[in-house]
């Protein structure tokens, strides 16, 4: 295995009309690793999730973020999950006239032609994806609803590791998918996501909460505050995150500061 | 000096009507009264304008700058023109009537899966054979001459089909009616008259589609008479692709009796300026009448689509939905308007009004209307006018799908909230593929293909 990251962010800065949000992450994520980012609300997560995904609005004043050694910043979204980068959304959204299956297949499809694979044809996609959808425990039409259209919330993240699952990414960005889980579900998301484990991925999972690191079992757990990483531990970490709360971390930053 | 006669100086409609009464045989006693009744009511008002409320949106100047003629040659199809017009369902085996600028083509239609104990004659002939029936559908709805070209459509209306569907008698194939324009329309006004009866419990599917051969300048006005009788169903659609440079103003009056079904779909994609003028009567307990309406508009396309549902009787049930996707300079006009009457208790009424514009250009006017006369009843309207949803892109976007390819699905997903509601499947699904030809040749949907 090279000793190149598969994710490095180096100094990044970036912020939404002129205010800033991110003042200078530094982050590298390697190969078979799980990485928690941690921290309170308007911490800068779901920014660093979105510039990550590609989404537009951010400006980007200050330095790079390369995916397996590329520039990922130079890259439309779409680009960006050829190479095999996915972001689980927060908010997942409601697309109606969409149908599930054809979104899929649509989006499977456009990744198989990006890495010059033969496309799949309708009855190949069908068996790749009911094998896939009986891991999430979805219901049983989904696949031929509206992307996302009436889903309750708990299904809507289910809907997001489904699409994970089936897309196979190399690395996954989770956002917040922990929010709004029942304790059943979160368990299901956790196994999707463990599913996909293994020495040529990696995972970035960003959460408020220690719980679903109960399941999804990190190697390196970073605190972000004020769009900065000011703490980088072990899993432990989190539990004294969940224990102690946020406070302490931000006032060691400060004095060391 | 009346104003009829202001109008009657320099309107060539009015004109006219003296040579076409002296050439007419009239078929029955109440024919040329009925005629006259027509033109008595055009004259009261003449083509419309701007001032009149109903037509505020839709400025129809170029009809009337056109001076348009009463069509009065009757050409013989060709039926090696037909092998090449794109209509509907081509493909499979259907009733079929063909009519060319208004005048029935026998030799081109095909009733052999007419039940024998249905009813489809071409017009011309059905005024000899069924005037009584006739007379009692054309003469019964005094309200039907109430724009100008179901007027004139009264006056002058040479042919069309009448269909009847005796108690009980269900078709299952497709009733297609078929008009074709051709070159020979160039500067006349073409009325055909299609009158379709479906008695208690009868059931069919009625697909009428409307054809320019070439890019002649016309003016066609359908009217479209439907007697829906108790627990009978019609499932009607209607596509709408006239030569580029015509005109189509199109009149449908819809009769509903106790829990009948009428479902109407409206796919509006050619003509320069075009409108449904639709008028429904919700005569029975218990009915469900659904207007679903798609119009797919560039370049300066207008369509206006203008509905009065009035609810006569409780428990009615009314929908309407009409989506527009405007291109370039095009405009769409919704006029909605839902009229309950005192007696029509527990009524369920809605309408929505949704258009994604594609360009800068594009304009839409949209005016739902409530006129509620009784106080326990469900009425709600909405509209909504927008571009493509960028969250929904870049959500697609994020699963790999580039852009221009996310934002067809999108587009194509809004066309499909419309043609979805096709309860027949294959012609639900060759709607489909005929809205999707036909934005192809938009040219903001051919740019985002290019990015």
């Amino acid at each position: 295995m090279s000793n190149q990251p598969l994710l490095e962010i180096r100094n990044l800065k970036a912020g939404v009309e002129g205010r800033a949000i991110l003042n200078g992450i530094d982050l590298q994520v390697h190969a078979g690793e799980v990485h928690a980012i941690m921290g309170p609300n308007g911490s800068g997560k779901s920014t660093l999730a979105s510039v990550i995904a590609g989404r537009e609005g951010y400006e980007i004043s200050e330095g790079t973020i390369a995916f397996k050694g590329q520039d990922l910043l130079e890259l439309e979204p779409d680009k960006r999950a050829h190479l095999g980068l996915f972001l689980a959304f927060q908010y997942p959204v409601e697309i109606p006239g969409v149908n599930t299956t054809y979104f899929l297949k649509s989006a499977i499809n456009e990744m198989r032609k990006a890495r010059g694979e033969k496309e799949l044809d309708a009855v190949e996609f069908l068996k790749y994806i009911k094998t896939k959808a009986k891991l999430l425990d979805l219901p049983g039409d989904f696949l031929k609803r509206s992307l996302n259209v009436g889903f309750s919330g708990g299904e809507k993240k289910r809907n997001e590791i489904f699409q994970m699952a089936a897309l196979e990414p190399i690395m996954a960005v989770l956002d917040e998918t922990d929010s709004g889980l029942d304790i059943d579900a979160l368990k299901v998301v956790a196994n999707g996501v463990n599913r996909l484990r293994n020495p040529n991925t990696a995972q970035l999972v960003i959460t408020h909460y220690q719980r679903l690191l109960d399941y999804i079992v990190p190697d390196v757990v970073h605190v972000l505050h004020d769009g900065r990483i000011i703490k980088t531990g072990p899993k432990e970490l989190a539990l004294e995150l969940e224990d102690k709360g946020y406070d302490w971390v931000i006032q060691e930053a400060a004095q060391t500061a | 000096m009346t104003e009829t006669e202001q109008i009657k100086e320099n309107d060539q409609w009015l004109e006219a009507f003296d040579a076409e009464e002296r050439a007419m045989t009239p078929s029955s006693a109440w024919l040329l009264p009925f005629r006259k009744a027509g033109i008595a009511q055009y004259a009261k008002t003449g083509l419309p304008t701007l001032n009149d409320e109903d037509w505020r949106f839709t400025n129809i100047d170029p009809i009337r700058q056109m001076a348009f003629l009463p069509m009065t040659a009757a050409e013989k199809l060709d039926n090696r023109t037909l092998v090449n017009v794109a209509y509907p369902l081509k493909e499979q085996s259907t009733i079929r009537l063909v009519f060319l600028d208004g005048r029935y083509q026998q030799e081109s239609s095909d009733l052999s899966a007419l039940p024998a104990e249905a009813i489809a004659l071409p017009l011309h002939e059905a005024l000899k054979t069924h005037h009584a029936e006739l007379e009692r559908h054309l003469g019964n709805c005094s309200y039907q001459n109430d724009n100008p070209f179901a007027a004139l459509n009264s006056a002058y209306f040479k042919d069309g089909l009448y269909l009847h569907l005796p108690r009980k008698c269900h078709v299952d194939t497709p009733i297609q009616i078929i008009h074709l324009s051709s070159g020979n329309a160039e500067g006349k006004g073409i009325f055909p008259r299609f009158v379709i009866h479906a008695e208690t419990l009868s059931n069919c599917t009625i697909l009428e589609s409307h054809h320019g051969l070439n890019d002649a300048c016309y003016l066609n006005a359908p009217t479209t008479e439907f007697v829906v009788d108790p627990e009978a169903r019609i499932e009607h659609v209607k596509v709408q692709e006239e030569s580029q440079k015509a005109f189509h103003m199109a009149s449908i009056y819809v009769h509903m009796g106790r829990a009948a079904r009428f479902r109407s779909h409206y796919l509006t994609m050619g003509g320069r300026i075009n409108r449904n003028t639709i008028r429904t009567k919700l005569d029975g307990e218990g009915l469900a009448c659904v207007l679903n309406g798609l119009n797919l508009a560039d370049g300066h396309q207008l369509a206006d689509n203008h509905m009065i549902v009035e609810h006569a009787q409780p428990h009615g049930e009314s929908h309407e939905y009409f989506n527009g996707i405007l291109d370039d300079h095009a405009r769409a006009v919704f006029h909605g308007r839902i009229l309950v009457q005192q007696i029509a208790q527990k009524t369920d009424a809605k309408q929505t009004s949704k258009n994604l514009l594609l360009s800068n250009d594009a304009t839409v006017d949209t005016k739902p209307q409530l006129e509620i006369y009784a106080d326990d009843v469900k009425c709600t309207h909405g509209a909504t006018i927008g571009q493509l949803d960028e969250e929904a892109i870049y959500y697609l976007r994020s699963r790999g799908i580039p852009k221009p390819v996310a934002q067809r699905m999108l587009v194509h997903a809004f066309a499909g909230e419309i043609t979805d509601r096709i309860e027949h499947q294959a012609i639900g699904a060759e709607l489909n593929q005929i809205v999707w030809n036909r934005l192809e040749n938009f040219s903001n949907f051919r740019l985002t293909e290019r990015q």
